[in-house]
């Protein structure tokens, strides 16, 4: 979790004072609840020897656009959420994504060499530049059951690959493991509860929630498809062969599943153009909308900063 | 006849409590006028945390910059939060939060007036964490102090969350109107829109808030809307000066005899009509809270259902 909220030192009592004060702006405070200053100062490093900078920069857009596409859908539910324990929840999920997409956005940008920045590679890539997986870019339509089914499958596949990471002889994403994989246990343990109560709740939740298993089922598995970026990066002792994932991940959706009173979907998984896919560039027709949204403003103001 | 006489007693170790300035707390009696006001005062305020989300949620998906993504979803879930502290306030005082958010969507509970304007540009983050929560500072610093407990320790957590809003929405500010021309013209603008019904939201004019000596007497209210309403104006104009823009008011001017700024009435007829529920947004705002409350009924059933099956809550 965040625990952003905590940070601000500012006595309550004091609050008019803080208001005069607020031509200063220099306050460290200001920046919370990002996760970036973590690891600033890492952000910098050298790419390890024998690591293609190519290679990297693209690895580190794939872990950073399944973050940031998941987090953009996740804030669609910000005053569209069931209870207030759930826009706190998933807001806060979506703050845990967005600190990590920040930070691998800008590795990538960083080890690229191009100039190209967090914001850069965020606002300026048109659909084929981004390298997410396709369960991160599907639209839930706010349906709750939608939105716990992708999660329990995104949080728990994505576990497994931080875990993974946590010894990347690259340190920009080992140390991005090391904090995400306390963000994402809390995120996966909140989708499986979730799980369970609406599986073994009313007969409609159950229903509901079953469909929303069978409608993600068919992009669960391109997460363990082997990219050829991975498959380099894997002998470079970089990244995690997503296909050796799988065990632990079906072991983990299956309990969930068996608890909640739920049926492990047999849809096949959704075909490919050519072999590619999202780590490819490839995308649903789902990606253009997002990113049409998520890039107008700062589309709209070229050079200005904010 | 002893009934009374207790009654008599009760009455007055409770204003006994109120004027030594100590809180009264849950279990402690209160006359039944003093609970009704509490309750709908933190209602409302409660509400006004809830229904702030959407304005503001507008522009979460197109934030400019991740960093400014960062922050104000983090705010917005911050107003989540307010809201459930509120809720829980008011629940001591024996009303839970399904039946009060009940009121609010048919309807019968009010929220706060400024939240019935849309969000027309991303400088309305801005304008919102400066003025708006600033305002809203103005008026919760004295809640602090506030006769009943629970609302006053609320307050204090509540405010230093709404400080930092507004030193984040003015800290917006000042990299816009040092961005490009129109960075600066999104500010002045979004100015323009909001300065009004920022003042307006300290309410009527004090001649015109029939229920303000009453609260001030049970030491729930502090200061009168006016008082509020000059402390808010005294210190924003050099806010504003240091943005380097123009409060849309010609007749606003410093006054040294009175030792504060001289302002222009606001339009108060503006103020009524947005109460009575004919503002620019209050049937949307009102229909999205409805609606999210609504589509999420089979999920908090879900929770009740699984809670009686298996033993405990949530
Ligand atoms: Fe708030
Ligand atoms: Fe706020």
């Amino acid at each position: 979790m965040s625990g952003h909220a905590t940070q601000g030192d500012h006595d309550a009592t004091n609050a008019y004072r803080s208001l005069a004060d607020s031509i200063s702006h220099d306050d460290p405070g200001w920046a919370f609840g990002t996760g970036v200053e973590d690891v600033q100062a890492e952000i910098t490093s050298p790419v390890p020897d024998g690591v293609d900078p190519a290679e990297l920069a693209e690895y580190c857009l794939m872990l950073g656009d399944d973050a940031l596409i998941c987090s953009q859908r996740l804030a669609e539910w910000v005053s569209n959420a069931p209870e207030l324990e759930e826009e706190v929840a998933l807001a806060n999920i979506a703050l845990d994504l967005l600190g990590q997409a920040r930070v691998l956005l800008a590795r990538a940008g960083h080890v690229e060499g191009a100039g190209r920045d967090e914001d850069a590679l965020a606002y300026l890539r048109p659909e084929p530049g981004f390298r997410n997986v396709a369960l991160a870019e599907l639209p839930d339509g706010l349906d709750f059951g939608r939105a716990i089914a992708r999660l329990l499958v995104f949080s728990a596949w994505r576990l497994a690959l931080l875990n993974r990471l946590l010894d990347s002889r690259d340190p920009v994403v080992a140390a991005v493991a090391a904090k995400g994989v306390k963000e994402l246990a809390y995120h996966r343990d909140y989708a499986a509860r979730w799980t369970l109560r609406l599986g073994d709740g009313t007969a409609e939740s159950h229903r509901r929630v079953q469909a929303a298993l069978d409608a993600v089922w068919p992009h669960v598995g391109e997460l363990f498809r082997t990219s050829d970026v991975e498959r380099a990066l894997v002998e470079a002792g970089v990244a995690v062969d997503p296909a050796e994932l799988r065990g632990e991940v079906d072991e983990v959706l299956d309990e969930v599943l068996a608890r909640a009173t739920l049926t492990r979907p047999t849809a096949p998984p959704a075909g490919t153009i050519g072999g590619r896919g999202g780590r490819e560039g490839l995308h649903t027709e789902h990606l253009g909308h997002v990113l049409a949204e998520l890039q107008s403003l700062a589309r709209q103001h070229p050079g200005a900063t904010w | 006849m002893t009934a009374t006489l207790d009654e008599q007693d009760l009455q007055q170790g409770f204003e006994d409590v109120i004027a030594a300035d100590q809180r009264i707390e849950p279990r402690d009696w209160m006359p039944e006028a003093y609970r009704k006001t509490l309750v709908r005062q933190i209602a409302q305020h409660a509400h006004s945390e809830i229904i702030g989300m959407q304005p503001e949620g507008n522009w979460i998906l197109r934030a400019p910059s991740l960093r400014r993504k960062a922050i104000l979803l983090a705010k917005v879930q911050d107003e989540a939060g307010h809201g459930m502290y509120l809720y829980a306030a008011a629940e001591t005082l024996g009303v839970d939060r399904e039946e009060l958010t009940e009121k609010l969507i048919s309807g019968r509970q009010k929220y706060s007036s400024i939240f019935n304007y849309p969000t027309l540009s991303y400088a309305d983050v801005g304008v919102i964490g400066w003025l708006v929560d600033g305002a809203a500072i103005c008026n919760q610093v004295p809640l602090c102090r506030c006769s009943y407990g629970p609302y006053a320790r609320a307050m204090i957590r509540i405010c230093k969350e709404e400080s930092f809003h507004q030193r984040q929405g003015y800290e917006l500010l000042l990299a816009m109107v040092n961005g490009t021309d129109a960075q600066r013209e999104m500010v002045q603008e979004s100015t323009n829109r909001f300065w009004w019904p920022s003042l307006m939201m300290f309410g009527p004019p004090d001649a015109d808030s029939p229920n303000t000596s009453q609260s001030m007497g049970w030491g729930i209210k502090r200061h009168t809307n006016d008082e509020l309403r000059q402390r808010f104006v005294d210190m924003t104009v050099p806010q504003a000066e240091a943005l380097g823009i123009t409060l849309p008011d010609p007749d606003l001017r410093w006054n040294a005899e009175r030792g504060h700024y001289d302002f222009s009435e606001p339009d108060w007829s503006e103020l009524k009509a947005v109460i009575s529920g004919s503002g620019p947004c209050n049937a949307q705002r009102l229909a999205h809270r409805r609606r999210a409350h609504e589509d999420g009924a089979w999920v908090r059933d879900a929770a009740a259902a699984y809670a009686a099956k298996h033993g405990g809550s949530r």
